[in-house]
């Protein structure tokens, strides 16, 4: 479904992604752990088509596409989701108004006919349900005002609401309660399909006992050090980055 | 970085859609201004010996005058002498029905998207087309007649009704008013008149499309409405003009008059030229606009400003009666070189007066943008009540917006409440938005659209559409 190839990245000539090499297949979860300041947003703002990256060098295919080919939001419409690690507020946009414009801009891109309001309302609803969002969000202007929490739970009910073919989760669990944390990963697993692919930044180990990853790859310095199982992240959670970063300090010079 | 940033700026920077000069053969008197243009206007549409004296004053005073310059807005100075001061399309005869109009002039209509047909798309307004200086059709007219509701050009109210309009003619706006206003009193060409009678609710909105048409005019309109005892009239101004290589002056003036308990509802969208993506051309619009509330009377302005080089313009409320309200609610948009230096005055004399205030300046390309309002509340004022909000929003960081409230309280138990903010689309919500699916045309309309929100709420439904047309947006629907 995607497939990353020695992918460089820079944002204003500092190279921030230096030779990402990365296979997701449909049905699979990755979990993509890595210091601070190491390049996950980076990675996935890339993959999403954020304009203040500059893609450097290397290649990205998804479902057969060029994706670095697409503008931001084609991939958006070619199934590709972001939960954004800071969720944008948009003063005087309403919440509801702007995830029907999203899903109808989607379903108009697949050839299907665009909900009217009280579908939209109905499918709204089911959702909800799901997540354990508060209704009164819904009515509000996206993410303006919201708590840290509600932020990250919108993101996660814009993505249920979407249907996303690639979701990309970045940090969605930074800031959560524990039932919010719950509710997240309901979300998710219920996205969980063998046609779907979904790839979550986490700096926790928590958030995968819930949403249990097929690999985890850890990412420092624009490179991914070391892939592994599920049991990878409770490892890093033990021992931290340190005994990664070092046995890699020699490539990194010649990589550099 | 700069994808969604050229994308705004080429939003900003849509060419003009209707710039087309229309070949109809004007009737013109020769450019310049003396007492003799004056009374040449004035015999050309034969009007009442007190008319053309009102218009002589007006006249002498006016040469008395220097034109005024305003900080914040900026523009080479305006030859009056180099003005036609009338001209009017010719018909080929007198006309009793649409159907006779000039059909070039129809079509001028059409592609402006002004159907003249009362069937099709104005089924509920009638339209007192100004087209240059002269109405050419007006529609609707005997259906008002029936009710006692008077709606027609000036020129005709000067022949039908010359006792109504001498009451009530330059009581708001004095002709000695200001500079553009005097010379609009002097030169007035046409202009709307209505009058609605004691207790009769107007059952349509009535509407005046003006249209600059001939090289070179500047266009003068005088309009009048006279809302009598507890009558109620919501009326309709929209404009726009063909494109023009050389400034053009209008200088409007708009007089409202509610009489105890009527309430007057007065809604522009403004389309005119606004000059090239260099600030070549376009309009000035030297506008005064002001009404005047007797007791329990309210009068409520609502304008979507998006055209002109140059916008000046402060509809204004005189609160005399007691209990009476005043209502302002615009949105303006300068992109390029525009310059908008608008808002609105609210003077509080009566008790228990109360002014609302909702200004929303969108600032594009170099476009500046000014509110600049007043409120005064009178020491007769008791209990006067205030609310003014002002937002701005910027496109770009080459444009600019700026805030000037002056308040004068010289009542103690006044309560005047100012709050102001400034924001802009970043290239963060364009992202957002795009990993939505949604397009940057799209994400920034609805920006937008929600940052004007509570002005469009007050417009008609019939201009609600054509308000957000007009800044290329389209209206949040009615979920949540
Ligand atoms: N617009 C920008 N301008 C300059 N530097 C940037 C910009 N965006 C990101 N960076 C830098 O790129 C590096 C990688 O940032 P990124 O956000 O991808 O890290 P991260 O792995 O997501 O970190 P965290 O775990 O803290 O979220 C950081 O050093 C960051 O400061
Ligand atoms: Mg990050």
């Amino acid at each position: 479904m995607l497939t990353i190839k020695n992918l460089h990245a820079r944002v204003e000539a500092k190279e921030i992604l230096r030779g990402i090499d990365l296979q997701v297949n449909p049905g699979e979860v990755h979990a993509i752990m890595g210091p601070n300041g190491s390049g996950k947003s980076t990675l996935a703002g890339v993959l999403a088509g954020r304009a203040a990256y500059e893609v450097t060098d290397g290649t990205v295919t998804y479902k057969g596409l060029d994706l670095l080919d697409l503008s931001a939001e084609e991939r958006a419409r070619e199934g590709v989701f972001l939960a954004f690690q800071y969720p944008v507020e948009i003063p005087g946009v309403n919440n509801t108004y702007f995830l029907k414009a999203a899903l109808n801009a989607v379903r108009k891109h697949r050839g299907e006919e665009e909900l009217d309001a009280m579908e939209f309302l109905q499918l709204v609803r089911e959702k909800l349900k799901i997540l354990h969002i508060d209704q009164s969000l819904l009515n509000r202007p996206v993410n303006e005002g919201f708590s840290g929490g509600e932020k990250k739970r919108n993101e996660i009910f814009q993505m249920a609401v979407l249907d996303p073919l690639l979701a990309i989760l970045d940090e969605t669990d930074s800031g959560l309660d524990i039932d919010a944390l719950k509710s997240v990963a309901d979300g998710v697993n219920a996205l969980r399909s063998p046609d779907r692919a979904i790839i979550v930044v986490t700096h926790y180990q928590r958030l995968l006992n819930y949403i249990v990853p097929d690999f985890v790859h850890v990412l420092a310095r624009g490179q991914i050090v070391k892939s592994g199982g599920k049991e990878l992240a409770l490892e890093l959670e033990e021992r931290g980055y340190d005994w990664l970063l070092e046995s890699t300090g020699r490539s990194l010079v010649g990589a550099g | 970085m700069s994808t969604s940033t050229d994308t705004i700026e080429e939003l900003a920077n849509r060419e003009y859609k209707y710039g087309f000069v229309s070949d109809i053969e004007a009737d013109a008197v020769p450019k310049g201004l003396t007492e003799e243009t004056v009374r040449l206007i004035s015999r050309i549409k034969s009007e009442p010996e007190w008319m053309l004296e009102w218009r002589l004053r007006a006249f002498r005073h006016w040469q008395t005058m220097e034109e005024p310059h305003w900080e914040n807005v900026k523009f080479s100075p305006v030859d009056y002498q180099e003005i036609v001061y009338y001209s009017a399309p010719k018909p080929k005869k007198v006309l009793s029905s649409i159907d006779e109009v000039d059909p070039d002039l129809l079509q001028t209509f059409e592609k402006l998207g002004i159907s003249l047909d009362e069937q099709k798309r104005l089924t509920n307004v009638a339209v007192d087309a100004v087209f240059d200086s002269v109405s050419v059709a007006t529609t609707f007219k005997g259906k008002l007649a029936d009710m006692g509701i008077i709606f027609c050009s000036m020129s005709e109210a000067l022949r039908e009704h010359p006792d109504l309009v001498k009451q009530y003619l330059g009581t708001v706006v004095p002709y000695s008013d200001n500079y553009y206003a005097t010379l609009n009193s002097a030169v007035f060409s046409d202009g709307s008149f209505c009058y609605v009678p004691k207790g009769v609710r107007c059952p349509m909105e009535l509407s005046t499309y003006f249209r600059i048409n001939a090289e070179n005019t500047g266009q003068f309109e005088r309009t009048l409405l006279v809302a009598d005892e507890g009558a109620y009239v919501s009326y309709l101004e929209g404009c726009t003009a063909p494109m023009r290589d050389e400034n053009q002056l209008h200088a409007a003036v708009v007089e409202l008059v509610a009489l105890p308990g009527a309430t007057i509802k007065y809604s522009t969208v403004q389309n005119w030229y606004p000059g090239d993506k260099n600030g070549v051309g376009g309009i000035f619009n030297f506008v005064t606009k002001r009404g005047k509330c007797a007791e329990r009377a309210k009068i409520s302005w609502t304008q979507v400003e998006t055209g002109s080089a140059i916008t000046w313009k402060y509809p204004s409320c005189i609160l005399q009666g007691d209990d009476s309200v005043g209502e302002f609610y615009s949105v303006a948009l300068t992109n390029n070189y525009q310059q908008a230096d608008t808002g609105t005055k609210m003077v509080h004399i009566g008790k228990n007066t109360r002014s609302t205030i909702v200004s929303k300046g969108i600032s594009a390309g170099r476009g500046q943008n000014t509110y600049r309002g007043l409120v005064r509340v009178n020491a007769g004022a008791e209990n006067a009540r205030n609310y003014s909000q002002c937002d701005s929003l910027l496109l770009g960081d080459k444009c600019g917006a700026h805030t000037f409230p002056y308040i004068e309280v010289k009542n103690p138990t006044a309560k005047v409440e100012h709050e102001a903010s400034t924001s802009k689309i970043g290239e963060d919500q364009i992202f957002y938005c795009n990993q939505r699916g949604i397009s940057t045309e799209d994400a920034i309309n609805m920006i937008v659209n929600g940052f004007c929100k509570e002005v469009f709420r007050e417009l008609p439904m019939e201009f609600a559409v054509e308000a957000q047309k007009l800044l290329g947006v389209s209206l949040e629907g009615s979920v949540g």
